[in-house]
């Protein structure tokens, strides 16, 4: 039995680095420091949901293959494919990645990452209007007002709060953690109350009405010392639950609500009682909060990037940034999800100069969202094969672009059976990247940290960077002897 | 209260903890599919076509139609939306349209939601091969 | 194979040879004494230029800034692409190039020694990650120190062997070759959006001034025997009439002892060197500047010339990015680094028909002509801040012939013309100048013993430019040179022919360059330190470090320091 320490989870954006691991008979037998999903992850090596051996698809049914027929079979097809597409990457680390960028160059074909349905429309916006951001611990040391905007840490990013913001203690601000724990007791109190009314003990006050946006007034939270929690969403989220204040904007009414907010931070007066569902009453109190603060943040989420107008929404929102910072100082961050997301842009972007939806067809590397973008890409059925590596398209795409990714000869490489390997040609398993391989990978602030491998994968499987690195020759192999054959 | 036949909602897809969890734990766990084959919706909502915690309802969208288990939004109100964690069921609903710039419409697409008592949810097997023929 | 470079004219400063006709004889990857003729490959330098591969003391090739930059630029790639080839890898980018198209730039025009003067130390694994991706050059780069919490702090309490320690620590763990300054106390004021506007401002909750910071580093950096100066980002860059604070910044440094060496070195001094009291009463500050530098030694410094351009500005320096912001309107990146440094991005077109810009043009050409000691300043653009580096050969057309620099001078505004002294210099700088303005003096800057020169021992890193120094009169035929000096006829690194006539022949990995320091004193890592580690930072101590997992070619150099 033995411990490891300051490991780095390979589960979301947070990169949690501070994770204990107790490892006995080879495999992690506990996990300390870590939210639920991290434990998962952790756990999931040794579950019986793993891939052990390449798989091939042979009269409709996959049977086992081995690695050298699985990399010469996939190099085949890749190297045949005039408009393969080359799709996943942000749950590997920017050793694969590298390779992956050179090997699509290779094939001229088209590289996208995950991104591109997550927070490729953020991407977008920041093309055009740049971003005023930080690295999380500015946050943790210096922010005393924290809005999170259509994002939802408590499930997405559980120790978001605890690490980065209004639960950590930093230099010039300090932990909001008892003020919560007050409330939560003062909420099951509350509920005890309400028990006891119905058991009849206490005498039955007044029914509860279902808060809903009018009632939910914003003055107590600015009068608040120390640090101050917003939410903002559509719906009363986990997160929304432990906030300060929460703000309940009427779905797909974002951009109206952040160009209000723009408007009175810039001293107009707005001739409408409400505006997205929210009175202008309560929307200037708002804005005095943030005007007022020393130093303001904005995570945003999925709920601007996906909701109709999408990168738009993300470009009032740092537009509101960029004319907040006329006032104080402000920042703002996208929440990225997947572990190494963001290390995925940023390996795409040093050596291609692209973000994601990078197409090597020409044999130069050309951007186009909405044209190079894969699920255009495929809604157009252009592509003439695939290969997806860490991520699950077929569970996170729509159904029609995934019908055009399956009607085409579809590698998969991935540590676990996925609804993506259900329905792929050749699956190729790999290590578990964090748990079974060292690397690198990028936090949502684009800090890089490092992965720590703390068991042996599976005898013989091997990691991403390798099974890539062994088709990329294989594919340079068939291109020469072509070339020598002509 | 008259109950209606049928509800036009806004479908909103996204994370949930249990989702989070399931996912990291194998797409093939119990945990994935108990939560990616759920519907949260608003208690009003809800009374309106008659619907208990737990009942299947079939969510239509111009994508195509899913089965799946309606459940109580358990923090606040949230009329006229559903919200269903992402995963393949969620996906075959979804609206394709990425206004050209690459994003499909995970949120915001318009559905009709009805109860369905005698429909079985689909497992992901059984989903890849009705949707893919895999 | 050994290789013989025959019968060029040979200029190498370091060994004071002035276009000598002389062989180069290169054995493995160092200059030799000779080596056996019918053995070698001869190259036939017969009526050409050879000089040293040249080394840039700074420029922004990698990292997380650069690469935010060319995240938020694709409309500068959009416009120039290159296409993979069976030796070389594709790539985009005008101002701000793709690794690899780095790389092969540089070498065609016959560098190959790059210095990266601005890492975060939190991010210094993307910088290590991106130099290992720009092939065809030896890199070093430069941790940014000037605003660290830990510096700060031990300037507070007066204790500078502490300093030194920690200093000494970082520069180890993060693969760094020098201490980078970025406007000293600057930085941390921007972590709540203020600044300091002289070198005697109070820095908030520090109760210390830039002042210290700066004395406190120089005399850190003599404890450490570090191989270059502090490298300095001055206060106040990019503010009309900040060439006063540069005054007083280089007087203030003038009491740490420096044996007849310099003991800073201010980078992009174009920047530095503005009079007037605003934008309209804007006029050059460089002729102060300059005859300050001539009369004192313990500074050296490069131009951050301008070029009438469309290019990406990038620097630590936070709120002077939000200061173009403000002037510009344009899209706007602040990148601040918890516990160490800001920074910011913006994109920015220098145009002739600006009387600033072209004043600013004016600026760094009149340092570089009137600064007299050509081992006292260097060219550079501060890539890509006042321009990219594929600019190099014109700056060098204007700096070694008046024709060239009055050809463009003439399209300015009229303003900025009549305000500029350019027309008054007739300086010319050599061929010899030359050298060493683009790698003999940097590399001495530096204190890289085996780079900038073409002595025995030295690395064989050659540039051969088709250009014969008796037929061409470079002030006159400045169109030739240029030429010349914009793809090399040889570019030779590690004794490897890179290029040849302005194509890549293959690709070759280039060393990073890193100081191992040996302190007295072993650098102790108390409990106290980690503990103070999870105060500070996001991460743990353990997860801090570059290791040399990071480093595909490492080259460390052994520094003993005396604390």
């Amino acid at each position: 039995m033995s411990k490891i320490n300051s490991v780095t989870c390979p589960v979301c954006g947070c990169l949690c680095d501070d994770i204990e691991l107790t490892i006995a008979d080879g495999i992690v037998a506990q996990v300390k420091n870590g939210c639920a999903m991290c434990e998962a992850k952790f756990f999931s090596h040794s579950n019986e949901h793993r891939l052990k051996t390449p798989l091939i698809r042979k009269d409709g049914k996959l049977v086992p293959t081995t690695y050298t027929v699985a990399v010469r079979k996939s190099a085949e097809i890749l190297a045949k494919a005039n408009y393969p597409i080359l799709y996943g990457w942000s749950s590997t680390d920017s050793e694969a990645q590298r390779v992956g960028v050179e090997l699509a160059e290779e094939v001229g074909g088209v590289l996208d990452n995950t991104a591109v349905v997550c927070h490729g429309p953020s991407i977008l916006s920041v093309q055009e209007v740049g971003i005023p951001t930080c690295t999380l611990g500015q946050i943790r040391h210096r922010a005393d007002l924290l809005i999170y905007w259509g994002c939802n840490p408590w499930s997405a990013h559980p120790r978001h709060l605890e690490r980065y913001t209004a639960f950590t203690d930093g230099r010039f601000e300090n932990s909001e953690w008892m003020s919560y724990l007050n409330k939560v007791k003062a909420a099951a109190g509350r509920k005890k109350i309400k028990s006891l009314e119905r058991k009849g003990i206490l005498k039955h006050r007044r029914e509860r009405e279902i808060p809903t946006v009018s009632d939910n007034k914003p003055t107590e939270i600015l009068d608040k010392k120390g640090r101050k929690l917003i939410v903002v969403d559509v719906r009363k989220s986990m997160t929304a639950e432990i906030a300060d204040y929460f703000l309940q904007v009427k779905p797909g009414k974002d951009y109206e609500l952040i160009q209000g907010i723009r408007a009175l931070v810039r001293d107009q007066e707005l001739d409408v009682e409400e505006v997205a569902g929210v009175p202008v009453e309560y929307l200037q109190q708002l804005v005095d909060a943030m005007i007022s603060c020393d130093f303001g943040v904005i995570f945003f989420g999925m709920g601007l990037t996906q909701s109709p107008s999408k990168f738009r929404n993300i470009d009032v929102a740092i537009s509101l940034i960029r004319d907040l910072n006329m006032r104080t100082k402000f920042a703002i961050m996208p929440m990225r999800g997947h572990f190494n997301v963001t290390g995925a842009n940023t390996v795409f972007t040093w050596q291609s100069g692209y973000p994601y939806a990078v197409d090597f067809s020409l044999g130069y590397p050309r951007y186009n969202p909405g044209e190079t973008t894969v699920v255009d890409v495929l809604l157009r059925q252009e592509s003439d094969a695939g290969l997806v590596i860490a991520s699950d398209p077929v569970s996170n795409f729509p159904r029609k672009a995934v019908e055009h990714l399956v009607k085409n000869p579809l590698i998969v490489i991935d540590p676990h059976m996925n609804a993506t390997s259900l329905v792929g040609d050749i699956i190729i398993p790999s290590s578990i990247v964090g748990v079974e391989k060292e690397g690198t990978a990028y936090r949502m602030d684009h800090v890089p940290l490092p992965l720590k491998k703390v068991v042996d994968p599976p005898k013989g499987v091997l990691s991403d960077e390798e099974i890539l690195n062994r088709i990329l020759k294989e594919v340079r192999k068939i291109k020469s002897n072509r070339l020598e054959a002509a | 209260m008259v109950v209606q036949q049928k509800l036009n909602l806004i479908l909103l897809t996204g994370r949930t903890i249990d989702q989070g969890v399931g996912k990291e734990s194998g797409k093939g766990t119990k945990l994935y599919f108990e939560s990616t084959t759920i519907c949260y919706m608003d208690e009003v909502d809800m009374k309106a076509i008659g619907l208990r915690n737990n009942d299947h309802i079939l969510v239509t969208s111009p994508e195509g139609s899913v089965v799946l288990r309606a459940v109580k939004h358990p923090r606040g109100a949230m009329p006229g939306m559903i919200y269903i964690p992402y995963g393949p069921w969620a996906n075959s609903i979804c609206s394709t349209d990425t206004t050209s710039i690459g994003m499909p419409s995970f949120k915001g697409t318009p559905v009709e939601v009805k109860p369905a008592p005698n429909q079985p949810i689909l497992t992901l097997q059984e989903l890849l091969r009705k949707e893919f023929g895999r | 194979m050994d290789l013989l470079i025959k019968n060029g004219f040979v200029y190498d400063p370091i060994n004071g040879i002035n276009g000598e006709r002389m062989d180069i004889a290169i054995r493995n990857n160092k200059i030799v004494e000779s080596v056996i003729e019918k053995n070698s490959k001869i190259i036939d330098a017969t009526g050409l230029t050879v000089f040293p591969g040249g080394v840039d003391i700074h420029t922004h090739i990698a990292g997380s800034e650069v690469n935010t930059g060319r995240l938020v630029r694709p409309e500068d790639h959009e416009k120039d692409f290159v296409r993979k080839t069976s030796v070389t890898r594709s790539g985009v980018g005008y101002s701000i190039p793709s690794t690899f198209t780095t790389g092969y730039r540089y070498s065609l025009m016959g560098y190959t020694t790059v210095m990266n003067p601005s890492m975060a130390a939190l991010e210094a694994k993307h910088t290590h990650e991106e130099l290992n991706d720009i092939p065809m050059l030896d890199k070093a780069t430069y941790p940014l120190l000037g605003d660290w919490w830990l510096v700060l702090e031990t300037i507070q309490k007066g204790d500078l062997e502490e300093c030194a320690r920690y200093v000494a620590w970082m520069l180890e763990i993060t693969k760094g070759y020098a201490i980078k300054i970025v406007n000293p106390g600057g930085l941390e004021s921007w972590g709540f959006g203020r600044n300091v506007h002289s070198i005697d401002d109070q820095i908030p909750n520090f109760g210390i001034t830039p002042r210290d910071i700066m004395c406190g580093l120089a005399k850190v950096n003599k404890m450490l025997n570090l191989p270059h100066t502090i490298h300095l980002h001055t206060n106040n860059l990019g503010v009309p009439g900040n060439y006063e604070t540069t005054l007083d910044t280089m007087k203030c440094l003038e009491s740490i002892p420096s044996n007849g060496k310099p003991v800073v070195h201010i980078t992009h001094l174009q920047f530095s060197s503005f009079a007037g009291e605003d934008w309209g009463s804007f006029r050059s500050g460089a002729a102060e500047i300059a005859g300050y530098i001539n009369n004192h030694d313990h500074v050296s410094c490069d131009m951050g010339q301008i070029i009438f351009t469309d290019t990406t500005t990038m620097t630590a320096d936070g709120p002077f990015e939000y200061t173009l912001y403000q002037l510009s309107g344009h899209k706007w990146v602040n990148s601040d680094v918890e516990t160490e440094t800001s920074g910011g991005i913006i994109p920015f077109h220098y145009k002739r028909k600006n009387p600033v810009n072209a004043i600013q043009w004016s600026i760094g050409l009149e340092l570089a002509l009137l600064i007299k000691n050509p081992w006292k300043v260097f060219m550079t653009t501060d890539h890509p801040n006042a321009g990219p580096f594929t600019a190099y050969p014109k700056i060098l057309a204007w700096l070694a012939s008046k024709k060239a620099r009055m050809a463009t001078f003439k399209r300015l505004h009229k303003k900025a013309q009549k305000k500029s002294i350019l027309p008054s210099i007739d300086r010319e700088l050599s061929l010899y100048d030359i050298a060493i303005v683009t790698r003999a003096g940097q590399a001495k800057a530096l204190n890289l013993k085996e780079k900038g020169h073409l002595g025995v021992g030295a690395d064989a890193d050659v540039a051969i430019f088709d250009l014969n120094p008796e037929k061409v009169d470079i002030a006159n035929k400045f169109r030739t040179f240029r030429r010349a000096f914009t793809n090399t006829a040889y570019t030779i690194k590690g004794g490897k022919i890179l290029a040849k006539d302005g194509e890549i022949l293959q690709q070759a990995e280039g060393k990073t360059i890193w100081l191992d320091m040996q302190t007295k004193k072993e650098i102790e890592i108390s409990e106290e330190i980690k503990k103070k580690f999870r105060e500070y930072w996001t991460v743990e101590y353990e997860n801090y470090p570059v290791s040399e997992h990071y480093i595909k070619n490492s080259s460390p150099i052994k520094i003993k320091a005396d604390v």
